[in-house]
C-alpha cells in the first residue's frame, strides 16, 4: 500500500475519490495513529482511491474556538479552506468527530462547502455496498462489546445508528451502557478540556465513564473519536482493567476482522 | 349587594390584569436588552418545534412517569382555564354558571372532565412535593436552589393544590345547594367528583353551605389572579415562555457554534492583504464575547426567563456530576437574576448606571466556565429548548479575547496552533510520520 497526498495526486493531474482528513489527534500520538493506519488499510483493501493532505493539513481550529479564541479558529479555518478549495475537494472522510463537526457545520459559513462524512458512517456505507467482507469467525465473534457515543458525533450531529450498525456485522454481543445515545456521558475531553487539567471536583470524568464501561462486563469498548480513545483508555486503566478490557476504534475493529 | 360584589370583582380583575401586563412589559423590555439576532427563518420548522416541544412536551418524555404527571398538571392548567372564563363572566355579570343554559346536558360532562383533571393535578402536585421534600432527588437538593428558588417551587405546588381543592369544594357545595333546590343554584346535573363529595355538607345549614360555596368561588378566582401576578417573579413563568422559546429554538446541529463575522473579516484581511485595500474602513472596535447580560442575545435572555430550574441540565452535566463547580442551571438562574437587576437599574435611573457588577465574575466564575466540555448534554436535556452552553461559550470568548485570561495550558495550546498548526508541539512534517511508516512497510 502507498498512501498518497493530495499534492501527489495533483502533480499527476489526478483527483482522488475522497480526502481522508486525519486530524491532529490521530496524526502524532502512537496509540491514536493506529486508528489512522487501520482506516487507511480498510480504504486501501476495499479499493477506495483516497488522499491525505499530509503536512498541508492544519488543526481545524475546534479546540481554540471552544476555548474562546475565535481569532485562531478563523486563521486555521480560513487557511484550511484555502487549501481544500485549491485542490477542489468535494468529499471528505474523517476519523475525528471534532474535525467532522467543524468542517461539516462551521466551515460553510466561511466558504468551505464539502460533503463531510465521519468514518463510522463511511464504514456503514461500505458494508451496505457489500465492499467490506469480514473473515469467518472474526476476532470479535461472540465477544461483548460496548459502544461509547462521542458527544460530537452523537448529540452534536445526531449520529447514533451508523456506528452501531457497523458493530452489528461482527456477530458480537452489543451491550449498551446505562448512559448511551443522546444520554451518553462525555469522556471529558471536549471543549478544549483535552488540553488542560480538569477543574477541582470529586472524580475525573473519564474515570467515571471508564468505570461505567467496565461495569458492562464488555471485553471491548468501541470508540469513534481519538480524544475519547485517550480518555477511555486512561479510565479503563484506572478501573484496573487494562489487561482484560480493550478500548478500540471502530476502524481498528473492522480492520482486524477484514478478510 | 349583588352590584357591590360585581364591582369588587371587576376592580380585582382589572387590577390583576393591569399589574400583570406591567410586569410582562418589563420582562419583555429586559429580554430586548439583549443583542439582536434574527430568528425569523424557517417558520415551518419553528412551528413544528413549538407543537412538539412546547405543546407536546416531547423532551419531558425522556422520563415517562414524570412526563405523565407533568402532563396532567399542564393539561389541567390549560383546560381548566376554560372554566375560568365562565367564572370571570359570572363575576362581571353577576350571573351564576352562565354556561349551563348554553351547553345544556354537555355542561356536567365538561365540568366532570375538569374535575377529573383537577384531581389529577392535585395528586401530581402532591407527588411532586414528595419528590422534592421527602425523596430529596439530587437535582432538587443542589445548592443552586438554596433559599428563594427552593421555596418558590414549593409555593407553586402548594398553590396549585389549594386552587384545585377550592375548585372541587366549590362544586361540591354547589351540588349540595342544587339538591336542596335553592333558587340561585341552577340545576346542572351531577358532577363526577364533587357530586360524590357533596353529601359531606348534608348536616350544614343553607347559609353555611352557600357561604362555603361563595368563599371557595372568591378564593379560587382571587387565588388565580394572585398566581398570575406571582408568575413574573417565579420560575413558573415557563408555562408562558416555553412556547416562544421552543419557537425560537436553535435549528442548526447542536455542535455548530455561531460564527463571528467581525473576526472572520479581520482574519481574512490578514491572510489576504490584497483584499484590504478595497475593504471599507471601519473605526468601530467591536467587543468580543459577553461580559454582561447586555452582550448576550435576546434569545439567551428569553432562555433565562423560560428556565423553570428543574435541573435536568445539571443532572446530565458531566462536570456537575463529577463535583465541579459548573451547573448549567445556575448559569441560567444567574443570567435571569442579573438581567432583572439591570432592568431595575434602568427603570430607576432612566438609563443603565454602572453598578460595578457584571454577569462574569459577580455571578458566574471563571472556574465554572472552564469546567464545560461542550458536550451538549444540558442542551439535549432541556425540555424548554434552553442553551446554557451558548452563554458559557460567549463568556469564554470574552475571557480569552478581551482579557487574554486562559489557563496556562490553553495559552500553550493556542501558541502551538498559531506556530505549528497543531495543538501540540509537533511540526507539520510530523503529520507524515505515520505515512512514511506505512509506505515503508509495503
Amino acid at each position: 500500500m502507498r498512501i498518497k497526498t493530495m499534492a501527489e495526486y495533483a502533480a499527476n493531474g489526478e483527483t482522488p475519490e475522497v480526502l481522508f482528513w486525519v486530524g491532529c489527534a490521530s496524526s502524532f500520538d502512537q496509540r491514536t495513529q493506529k486508528i489512522t493506519k487501520a482506516f487507511a488499510t480498510i480504504l486501501d483493501k476495499v479499493g477506495v482511491q483516497f488522499a491525505v493532505l499530509g503536512r498541508e493539513e492544519s488543526c481545524t481550529g475546534d479546540p481554540a474556538r471552544r476555548a474562546g479564541n475565535e481569532f485562531i479558529f478563523q486563521m486555521m479555518a480560513q487557511s484550511n479552506i484555502q487549501v481544500l478549495n485549491m485542490y477542489e475537494v468535494k468529499k471528505i472522510v474523517t476519523t475525528c468527530p471534532h474535525c467532522f463537526n467543524t468542517i461539516k457545520n462551521e466551515y460553510p459559513a466561511l466558504g468551505g462547502n464539502y460533503e463531510v462524512i465521519h468514518h463510522t458512517t463511511y464504514l456503514q456505507q461500505l458494508i451496505d455496498a457489500g465492499k467490506i467482507v469480514l473473515k469467518d469467525g472474526g476476532a470479535f465473534k461472540g465477544k461483548k462489546i460496548t459502544y461509547h457515543d462521542s458527544c460530537y458525533l452523537g448529540r452534536a450531529n445526531d449520529i447514533y445508528e451508523a456506528p452501531r450498525k457497523v458493530l452489528e456485522i461482527l456477530d458480537a454481543e452489543l451491550i449498551e451502557m446505562k448512559r448511551c445515545k443522546s444520554n451518553g456521558l462525555c469522556c471529558g475531553a471536549g471543549g478544549a478540556q483535552m488540553f488542560k487539567e480538569e477543574e477541582k471536583g470529586n472524580v475525573r470524568i473519564n474515570t467515571e465513564r471508564g468505570r461505567e464501561a467496565v461495569e458492562t462486563g464488555a471485553a471491548v469498548v468501541a470508540a469513534n473519536c481519538p480524544f475519547c480513545m485517550t480518555m477511555l483508555t486512561d479510565g479503563v486503566k484506572e478501573a484496573g482493567k487494562e489487561d482484560s478490557v480493550k478500548v478500540l476504534d471502530l476502524a481498528e475493529i473492522i480492520a482486524e476482522s477484514l478478510k | 349587594m349583588q352590584i357591590v360584589q360585581q364591582l369588587l370583582f371587576v376592580i380585582a380583575f382589572g387590577v390583576a390584569v393591569y399589574l400583570f401586563s406591567q410586569q410582562a412589559r418589563q420582562i419583555r423590555k429586559n429580554i430586548l436588552l439583549g443583542q439582536d439576532e434574527d430568528l425569523s427563518d424557517h417558520p415551518n420548522l419553528r412551528w413544528r418545534n413549538l407543537l412538539l416541544l412546547a405543546f407536546g412536551q416531547k423532551k419531558m418524555f425522556r422520563n415517562p412517569l414524570v412526563a405523565v404527571l407533568h402532563f396532567f398538571v399542564y393539561a389541567g392548567f390549560v383546560i381548566i382555564n376554560l372554566e375560568i372564563l365562565e367564572i370571570i363572566l359570572d363575576g362581571i355579570l353577576g350571573t351564576h354558571r352562565l354556561f349551563v343554559p348554553v351547553l345544556g346536558s354537555l355542561y356536567p360532562i365538561l365540568i366532570g372532565l375538569f374535575e377529573v383533571l383537577a384531581a389529577l393535578v392535585l395528586i401530581s402536585c402532591a407527588i411532586f412535593l414528595v419528590r422534592r421534600n421527602v425523596l430529596k432527588l439530587r437535582r432538587f437538593m443542589s445548592h443552586d436552589l438554596d433559599g428563594w428558588p427552593r421555596s418558590d417551587a414549593n409555593y407553586i405546588l402548594i398553590t396549585e393544590i389549594v386552587l384545585m381543592t377550592l375548585f372541587l369544594t366549590m362544586n361540591a357545595a354547589d351540588q349540595q345547594m342544587q339538591a336542596r333546590g335553592a333558587e340561585h343554584y341552577i340545576a346542572t346535573g351531577p358532577f363526577w367528583i364533587s357530586g360524590q363529595l357533596s353529601p359531606l355538607f348534608n348536616g350544614l345549614s343553607d347559609g353555611a353551605v352557600t357561604g362555603i360555596e361563595r368563599a371557595c368561588w372568591w378564593l379560587h378566582i382571587l387565588g388565580i389572579l394572585a398566581f398570575l401576578n406571582y408568575l413574573p417573579y417565579s420560575k413558573h413563568l415557563h408555562i408562558i415562555l416555553a412556547f416562544p422559546n421552543a419557537y425560537y429554538a436553535k435549528l442548526e446541529p447542536m455542535g455548530e457554534m455561531d460564527n463571528m463575522p467581525a473576526i472572520q473579516h479581520e482574519v481574512k484581511m490578514m491572510l489576504q492583504p490584497e483584499l484590504a485595500a478595497d475593504a471599507p474602513a471601519t473605526d468601530v472596535i467591536p467587543k468580543f464575547g459577553a461580559k454582561d447580560v447586555t452582550d448576550l442575545t435576546w434569545k439567551n435572555l428569553l432562555d433565562a426567563y423560560s428556565c423553570t430550574e428543574c435541573g435536568r441540565c445539571s443532572a446530565a452535566c458531566p462536570a456537575n456530576m463529577t463535583g465541579k463547580l459548573l451547573s448549567p442551571r445556575k448559569i441560567m438562574m444567574d443570567t435571569r437574576d442579573r438581567v432583572t437587576e439591570v432592568g431595575k437599574n434602568i427603570k430607576a435611573n432612566g438609563s443603565f448606571q454602572d453598578d460595578g457588577k457584571t454577569l462574569l465574575r459577580d455571578y458566574i466564575s471563571e472556574e465554572e466556565l472552564r469546567a464545560c466540555t461542550t458536550c451538549n448534554a444540558c442542551v439535549q436535556e432541556c425540555p424548554v429548548s434552553i442553551s446554557p452552553l451558548d452563554i458559557i461559550l460567549q463568556l469564554r470568548r470574552y475571557l480569552v479575547m478581551e482579557e487574554s485570561s486562559a489557563p496556562a495550558e490553553w495559552t500553550g495550546m493556542f501558541s502551538n496552533i498559531e506556530n505549528n498548526m497543531a495543538p501540540w508541539k509537533f511540526g507539520p512534517e510530523d503529520r507524515e510520520n505515520w505515512i512514511q511508516e506505512m509506505n515503508s512497510q509495503s
